[in-house]
């Protein structure tokens, strides 16, 4: 008390100089005005808010809009060269650039001077023309200085074929047989041929298909007789008997098959239209090979909205062709779409128990502390390293068991002992099981306490408590963990594309065959698409836009199976928070 | 500051040498329900409960009252053994119930709780609806039957004085129950299985002065039917609905016995202090 006494007396004005310091802070702060003042930090943290939102709007926007506007119908203007040459196109997009000396030197000195004047820079367009058969080019570049002038005549067409891209010219007469008919019966004749075409393909691939399979089976049981039995032995002979007879059989509906389908093919191919490029030059086309045309420059803009949506129809709903860089993306959608779920029915459960186990039973102590760590830091493993051991463990080693137990008669061709979907699924199930731990373990510390007591203290043991009270509690975190599980799964591309994600699978991982689930099959997968599309294709200028519709399509998949699951969240958030159900 | 220091100096006597229990004639119509034996409890190298020694009454209330940190909800948890989910405790001396040892590796702790309700300092019901709630020992049992549930839930919710507020909203959330009527339910629940001893952790700490009047009156009702343990901080409360009363400090039992006698005539210094008002 005697203390403080003293030390209030040195807080009292006129003492001496030991206390002046301290003084002049006092009196600082009591004649401090009340002026509010800005608080420097806050710059700094909304700053970096600011900026980081601008980064991922302008991704988004970048995406969004060479997404969107790539299947929009564009005019086809035609450009007359100073040198009489003459050439139709899209334009795709015009930039600046140097001129090469010699092109230089070979333009008048009027113009050579006035590029000179920009410092050597002038302009060039870039056309899609197309007609890849013709030119053996499908893009060319157009400099300014060698445009005599550009039109947009309205009887140019550009139609989309089967094969060989584009064709950008005029549509002279179609014929059947050889029988010249009216360019007015294109659009009938059109739609006849592609029914044609159609039917045949159905005979193809499915009716001749599934007589294939059926002798491939045949084959491979008389294989599993003579490995059971032994070779010559009377049941592998028996075997080998019937299935000559039936394979006979078949072969016989495999002819009359092929008949039927060489017919098809024939009345297809009946069906042609002579078509000239703006040069005019002609050629006959199979009429069956147009998927769409159109008077690129004549269009009405309900019609473009036509065009527009018929191609993103085809797009979401058909496969690809011409090296993916046309046509759709369906197996790619549908491969993502299966993988993703079939990763998240197989790193759901295994997480959550896992981190049970760590949070709920396991001592806590230092093995427990390591096994948090390591988990921690798998989640740091370049997501490569979990595709090479994805396919040296899942497919080498267990696949490589699973055939020589299961399909020995298949080998020396894998079945499960190559990439495939659950592979796949298992190696991106390794490589996000550390966030469902991580957001598991979270959610479980995250039950109250008293909640826990409760169902104990009413004589539930341990595991009833889990079941009861703690688990449905956690759920809401353990959906978020899930949640962001399958984002990083959804978009990973590295390790799938050594454990079973193709360019082109030539079936879907699960249709109308027995089992219908082939988890054994590889699979297209929309990320690798991208790749394959922007970086793997002969064309890749072709594959531009491409890449933005399909990268469009895997974030909107991604953000569907994410709004899904976060309405389950929410549902559950709203059933252990709120008073209704 | 002297009355402080004072109390400081008398704390410093009591940890070195203490004095014995002083124990009161206890009400008892029917004979010992809980018997407490020379019961210490260490957290990791502190020891929280020191030799207590005592007897709860059959069909009685008794309540442990003292300062807070005294160690009387340590106690009330090791009569269910709630404490075993504490790491680094360790026990010694004995607590029966009904004769039977509670602690000892033959012992079924799952059994044992079956046998105690709780009820905790701030209502705890579940995310689940009010009928859930209150049949969730039966659920714990194994229970099925919806008819046997039926009407154990409304016995229970009878028994808790809290069936006519909300028989018409069985299947509603419990979460949205006020305050008080969440405490009735978690009582529901705790004597819904049916146990013979109903321990209570302070359970009117968190509610208002009309709520805890309700739970007070709940208490009356109820003691014919169990053997009832209360916790409580409030003074005035043990003298109402107690018929014993155990005065705790610093892990010790200071004073046991017969409510009237412990607060009308306290013979250690520090329970006439604490029950007249002059510290806690």
């Amino acid at each position: 008390m005697a203390d403080m006494a003293q030390m209030s007396d040195d807080y009292s004005p006129d003492r001496s100089d030991s206390a002046a310091s301290a003084l002049s802070v006092v009196t600082r702060r009591k004649a401090s005005d009340l002026t509010a003042r800005g608080e420097p930090m806050v710059w700094a943290m909304g700053g970096s808010l600011a900026f980081g939102l601008m980064m991922i709007l302008g991704f988004l926007a970048l995406i969004f809009w060479n997404g969107l506007t790539a299947f929009w119908p564009k005019p086809v203007e035609v450009v007359t060269m100073t040198d009489g040459h003459v050439i139709a196109g899209e334009p795709v997009r015009t930039e600046s650039y140097k001129p090469q000396k010699d092109a230089l030197e070979a333009l008048p000195a009027n113009l050579r001077a006035s590029i000179e004047a920009h410092g050597g820079m002038s302009t060039r367009t870039l056309y899609r023309i197309g007609n890849y058969d013709f030119y053996s080019n499908d893009f060319q570049w157009v400099p300014v200085f060698n445009v005599k002038k550009v039109e947009r005549p309205g009887d140019l067409t550009l139609v989309e074929r089967q094969e060989w891209g584009v064709f950008i010219g005029r549509l002279v007469s179609i014929s059947e047989d050889g029988k010249q008919m009216s360019i007015s019966a294109l659009d009938a004749e059109h739609d006849k041929a592609r029914a044609l075409r159609g039917k045949r393909i159905a005979i193809e691939t499915d009716e001749v298909g599934s007589i294939n399979r059926q002798i491939n089976a045949l084959r491979l049981s008389v294989r599993r007789a003579e490995i059971n039995y032994g070779q010559g032995s009377p049941e592998a002979n028996a075997e080998a008997g019937r299935a000559a007879a039936e394979t006979a059989k078949l072969n016989l509906d495999f002819d009359r098959l092929s008949q039927k389908a060489a017919a098809a093919r024939a009345a297809e191919d009946a069906l042609k239209i002579k078509v000239a490029e703006i040069g005019g030059e002609t050629r006959e086309f199979g009429l069956a090979d147009f998927v769409r045309y159109y008077d690129a420059n004549a269009l009405s803009l309900l019609q473009k909205f036509g065009v527009y949506f018929s191609r993103w129809y085809e797009f979401l709903t058909a496969d690809p062709r011409e090296a993916n860089t046309e046509g759709g993306v369906w197996p790619a959608i549908f491969g993502t779409l299966v993988m993703t779920v079939v990763m998240s029915l197989l790193v759901a459960p295994f997480g959550v128990v896992a981190a049970l186990y760590l949070r709920e039973y396991a001592k806590q102590g230092r093995i427990v502390s390591l096994v948090r760590i390591c988990v921690n830091n798998l989640a740091g493993v370049p997501s490569i390293v979990y595709g090479v051991f994805g396919l040296g463990f899942f497919a080498y080693v267990l696949g490589g068991s699973i055939d020589r137990m299961f399909f020995p008669e298949r080998l020396p061709n894998p079945t499960f002992g190559t990439g495939g979907l659950l592979w796949a699924a298992l190696t991106l199930a390794l490589l996000t099981v550390p966030v469902v731990i991580v957001a598991t373990e979270e959610a479980l510390s995250a039950v109250p306490r008293s909640m826990r007591e409760g169902s104990l203290a009413c004589g539930a043991s341990k595991w009833q408590t889990i079941k009861w009270i703690v688990l449905p509690r956690a759920m809401p975190g353990i959906m978020t963990g899930l949640i962001l599980a399958m984002a990083r799964g959804a978009g990973e591309v590295a390790p799938l594309m050594i454990v079973g994600v193709v360019k082109l699978a030539p079936a879907l991982p699960i249709d109308g065959m027995f089992p219908f689930i082939h988890l054994e099959r590889s699979f297209m997968h929309l990320g690798f698409h991208i790749y394959d599309v922007g970086f793997q294709s002969r064309n890749s200028e072709a594959g531009r836009s491409m890449v933005f519709v399909t990268a469009l399509v895997l974030m909107v998949l991604v953000l569907a199976l994410n709004a899904v699951s976060i309405r389950v969240r929410n549902r559950l958030k709203r059933r252990f928070a709120g008073d209704k159900f | 500051m002297a009355a402080a220091a004072a109390l400081k100096q008398d704390a410093a006597t009591a940890i070195d040498g203490y004095d014995p229990t002083v124990y009161h004639p206890v009400t008892s119509p029917s004979g010992v329900e809980i018997s407490i034996r020379d019961f210490r409890l260490w957290y990791g190298a502190s020891q929280a409960l020191h030799n207590i020694t005592m007897d709860m009454q059959k069909g009685m209330v008794t309540s442990l009252i003292g300062p807070s940190g005294c160690g009387k909800s340590t106690l009330l948890r090791s009569l269910n053994r709630m404490n075993d989910l504490i790491d680094n405790l360790r026990v010694a001396g004995e607590i029966r119930l009904d004769g039977e040892p509670l602690f000892g590796p033959q012992v079924d702790v799952i059994a044992l709780r079956k046998r105690m309700g709780m009820v905790f300092q701030k209502p705890n019901p579940f995310p689940m609806t009010i009928a859930e709630n209150v049949t969730y020992p039966l659920k714990v049992d194994g229970v099925t039957n919806k008819r046997l549930l039926a009407e154990a839930c409304e016995a229970a919710l009878k028994g808790a004085a809290l069936w006519e507020e909300v028989k018409n909203r069985l299947n509603d959330s419990a979460l949205g129950l006020s305050g008080g009527q969440q405490q009735r339910l978690c009582i529901a629940r705790a004597i819904a299985g049916n146990p013979d001893v109903l321990l209570m952790d302070e359970p009117c700490s968190a509610l208002d002065p009309i709520a805890t009047m309700r739970i007070e009156q709940l208490i009356e009702e109820l003691k014919s039917s169990y053997t009832i343990v209360i916790v409580t901080h409030n003074m005035q409360q043990a003298a109402r609905v107690s018929d014993n009363t155990a005065f705790m400090y610093l892990g010790r039992l200071i004073e046991y016995g017969a409510t009237k006698e412990v607060f009308t005539n306290p013979r250690s210094k520090r329970t006439e202090d604490y029950v007249t008002g002059r510290f806690g």
